[in-house]
C-alpha cells in the first residue's frame, strides 16, 4: 500500500462567475521513504496541492488515500488530527510562535497530541531539538535565534510527532544560500533516517536534493520524473 | 478515556491561557481593572455591613432579650418635621403611668420605668469626671431591663426607690476617673452637686461606633425624678415577657393597657411608641438594605463594562494571534483546543480580577474595625464565592464569541495571515 494515493483529485474556486480550476484532475502517488520536489510557476496549483496534500483543505471531488485511510471527506477536526499524528510542517516564514521558548514550540503537536504526559513531551522535544543539533538552544525564544536555527526549531517541531510526512513549503525561501544548504542537509539526513520528505520549491537547486520531482502547470501534472539523484 | 483527554485539554489550555496572559502583561493588568472594580465594590460594602451587623447584634442589645419598651416617640425617627412634632405633641409618660402600667401587667416578669440625661459632672473629694456623664434612672429591676451587668455591691432594693434614697450604681468610666486606686463602695460622690452613696459598680460594656458605653451612673428612679427631672421629662418603660413563646402577646397586651392607662377611646391612635431589640435590628437591616442594592447596582454596571473590556480585549488578542492560531491548527489544534484556550483565557483574566477584587475588598470593608474597637474582622465567605462565581460568569459569557470566532478561523488563511 501507497503512503500517499492521490486520484483525479479537483479543487475548484468561484470566483464571481468565473470557475478556477486551481487543481484540474491530478493523480499522485508517493511511496514510503519517498524524497519528492513538486515544482511549477505561480498559479500552477503547487500551493493547492501542498494544502490538500498537508489535510489543511479538503478537495471539490476525488480521492486521497493516506496510509489507506481517506482523507478527502474527512472533517475539520478529523483531519486536524491526522495533520497532528501524520504530518509535519516546515515553512518558508518558519511560522513559529514568538513568544514560546524552541522547547515550548517543538512540544506543542505533543500537546495538541493529547495522550502524552508533561515530562514524556519534554523528553520527546528535547530529543527532536538534538536531531536537529539545537541540543543547546532549547530555552531560546525565536528572537533569540539566527534564521538557519529557527528553520532548524521548525523542522524540530515537525519531526516530533514521528510524522508519516515532512511537507516542507519553500523551507530555504527566507534563508541565504548557504544557509539554505545547510537545511537541505539536513533534509539529506533525515531522508536517509527513513523519512519521506514532500518538497515544494521553484528553485530547481533545491529540487535536485530529491529523487523525484513534480512539475504542475495550469492545475494538472506535467511532469513526473526522477532526478539525477533519483536515476543513480 | 474522553474525560481524561478534555481534563488534560482543559489543563493545557490553562497553562497556555496563562502564557498569553504573561505575554501580553499591561493589557491584560488594564483589562482587569474593571473586574477588580466591580468585585471591589460589593465585596467591600458586603464586608463593611457585616462588620456593622455583626457589632449591631451584639451592641445593640440596648434592651435585655424579651423585653418590650414603650416610650412617647420612636427610637429611630425617620420623617420630616411635621411628623416629629406629632411625636413630641403627645402627653409625656409619667412615673404614675408606668406603676400603673406594672398593676395592670400581672403576667410580665417585670414592668420597670426609666429615664436618662447627660452632661452630668461628678465628683469625688478633689477628683472630678468631665461634664458629659449619663445619669440614668431605673428601679429595681432597671440594670435586667437596660442590659446592665453589676461587678461589685448590690443592686437597688424597692426601699431605695419608694424613699428616693440617694443611693449610685457607677459605670467603668466614671470610677476609672474618679477611684482609680480606691474602691468606691460606701463612698459619697456628687452628680451636679447633689450627694449620693455609691452602692455598687458595673461591669464594662465597652464602645458602640467608637462611642463609650460605660461612661455614666445610675440612680433610684423617683430620686432622678426629684433632682434631674423637668416638665419635659417623659419615661420610658420596659416590660419583659415571661419567656420568648409569649413575647408577641405580651407585647399585645402591653399596647392595651397602655392605652387605658393613657386613656385613649376606642378610635384614638396610640400616643406611645412599642420597640424592642428585633424592631431596631429590623430597622437596621432596611436601613442597610438600600445600601446592598446600591453597591449591587454599582457591580452589576462595572462587571458588565468590564464584561464587554473583556470581550473587546479578546476581540483584539484574535485578531492579533490570528496567525498563531493558523499555527496551532497547522499543527494539529481542534476547533475544541483553540476554542478552550480563547475561553479559559478570558475567564481566567476575569478570575484574576476578581481574586484581587475580593482582596482588596476585605480589606477595606474591614477598615470599618479600624474605627469601631470592639469589633471583630469578618471575611464574608458567601459574598467571595458569589464573586468569584460571577466573574467566572463574565468571562465565559463575553469571551465565548471571541473564541468561538477564533475556534472557526481557517488554518490555511490565517496561516498567511500577516
Amino acid at each position: 500500500m501507497s503512503l500517499i494515493q492521490v486520484n483525479d483529485l479537483y479543487k475548484i474556486y468561484q470566483m464571481g462567475n468565473t470557475e478556477v480550476r486551481a487543481l484540474d484532475g491530478v493523480s499522485v502517488t508517493i511511496e514510503q521513504n519517498e524524497y519528492v520536489s513538486i515544482m511549477g510557476p505561480s498559479g500552477s496549483g503547487k500551493s493547492t496541492l501542498m494544502n490538500l496534500l498537508g489535510c489543511l483543505d479538503t478537495p471539490t471531488s476525488g480521492e486521497f488515500f493516506m496510509d489507506g485511510i481517506n482523507v478527502a471527506t474527512m472533517g475539520d477536526d478529523e483531519l486536524a488530527h491526522i495533520r497532528n499524528k501524520k504530518i509535519g510542517f516546515v515553512f518558508q516564514t518558519f511560522n513559529l510562535l514568538p513568544k514560546s521558548t524552541s522547547l515550548r514550540n517543538v512540544e506543542l503537536p505533543l500537546i495538541y497530541n493529547g495522550e502524552i504526559k508533561a515530562h514524556e513531551r519534554r523528553d520527546m522535544a528535547i530529543k527532536a531539538l538534538t536531531r536537529v543539533n539545537l541540543g543547546d538552544r532549547v530555552s531560546h525564544k525565536p528572537n533569540e535565534l539566527s534564521g538557519g536555527q529557527r528553520q532548524r526549531v521548525a523542522v524540530a517541531r515537525a519531526l516530533v510527532n514521528n510524522p508519516a510526512i515532512i511537507l516542507a513549503d519553500e523551507p530555504t525561501g527566507n534563508l541565504d544560500s548557504k544557509t539554505g544548504e545547510e537545511i537541505m542537509v539536513l533534509f539529506d539526513e533525515l531522508h536517509k533516517q527513513g523519512n519521506t520528505i514532500i518538497l515544494v520549491t521553484h528553485e530547481e537547486h533545491i529540487a535536485a536534493h530529491a529523487s523525484r520531482v513534480v512539475r504542475l502547470l495550469d492545475g494538472k501534472i506535467a511532469v513526473d520524473e526522477a532526478t539525477n539523484r533519483g536515476k543513480k | 478515556m474522553y474525560l481524561r483527554t478534555t481534563i488534560k485539554t482543559l489543563n493545557d489550555a490553562f497553562f497556555m491561557a496563562l502564557e498569553a496572559i504573561r505575554d501580553n502583561l499591561l493589557r491584560s493588568i488594564l483589562t482587569l481593572l474593571g473586574i477588580v472594580i466591580g468585585v471591589f465594590a460589593i465585596i467591600a460594602v458586603m464586608t463593611a455591613i457585616r462588620t456593622l451587623e455583626s457589632s449591631i447584634n451584639t451592641g445593640l442589645n440596648v434592651f435585655g432579650s424579651d423585653v418590650i419598651f414603650v416610650q412617647k416617640s420612636p427610637v429611630i425617627q425617620m420623617g420630616d418635621h411635621a411628623s416629629r412634632r406629632k411625636y413630641w405633641r403627645r402627653p409625656n409618660i409619667t412615673y404614675d403611668m408606668a406603676l400603673e402600667l406594672r398593676d395592670r401587667m400581672l403576667g410580665a416578669e417585670f414592668v420597670s420605668a426609666q429615664d436618662g440625661t447627660g452632661g452630668k459632672t461628678i465628683r469625688f473629694n478633689k477628683e472630678s469626671t468631665n461634664p458629659n456623664v449619663g445619669v440614668q434612672g431605673v428601679d429595681e429591676f432597671g440594670l435586667q431591663a437596660l442590659n446592665h451587668k453589676l461587678d461589685y455591691g448590690r443592686n437597688f432594693i424597692p426601699e431605695d426607690i419608694e424613699y428616693n434614697r440617694r443611693v449610685v450604681i457607677l459605670g467603668t468610666d466614671v470610677i476609672q476617673k474618679l477611684f482609680p486606686f480606691q474602691d468606691p463602695i460606701n463612698q459619697t460622690i456628687s452628680i451636679n452637686g447633689i450627694g449620693f452613696d455609691v452602692i455598687g459598680t458595673l461591669q464594662r460594656k465597652g464602645e458602640m461606633f467608637g462611642q463609650s458605653q460605660d461612661n455614666f451612673v445610675i440612680v433610684p428612679i423617683t430620686a432622678y425624678l426629684q433632682y434631674y427631672g423637668s416638665r419635659w421629662t417623659s419615661l420610658g418603660i420596659s416590660i419583659k415577657a415571661p419567656d420568648g413563646e409569649s413575647f408577641d402577646l405580651t407585647k399585645e397586651e402591653v399596647i392595651d393597657q397602655m392605652r387605658i392607662v393613657r386613656g385613649l377611646g376606642p378610635v384614638d391612635e396610640n400616643d406611645f411608641e412599642v420597640t424592642s431589640n428585633d424592631a431596631l435590628i429590623d430597622t437596621f437591616g432596611s436601613f442597610t438594605a438600600g445600601i446592598k442594592m446600591f453597591a449591587g447596582a454599582v457591580s452589576v454596571i462595572a462587571l458588565v463594562v468590564a464584561g464587554i473590556g473583556i470581550m473587546n480585549i479578546m476581540l483584539v488578542s484574535v485578531s492579533e494571534r490570528i496567525k498563531e492560531i493558523g499555527i496551532r491548527k497547522a499543527i494539529g489544534a481542534t476547533r475544541n483546543n483553540i476554542l478552550f484556550q480563547f475561553l479559559l483565557e478570558a475567564v481566567f483574566l476575569s478570575l484574576i480580577g476578581g481574586v484581587i477584587g475580593v482582596l482588596l475588598g476585605v480589606g477595606a470593608g474591614n477598615m470599618v474595625t479600624l474605627v469601631m474597637k470592639n469589633v471583630a474582622p469578618v471575611i464574608p465567605i458567601d459574598w467571595v464565592f458569589i464573586g468569584l462565581g460571577v466573574c467566572s460568569f463574565i468571562g465565559i459569557v463575553f469571551g465565548i464569541y471571541p473564541a468561538y470566532k477564533a475556534a472557526g478561523l481557517d488554518p490555511i488563511e490565517s496561516l498567511r495571515h500577516e
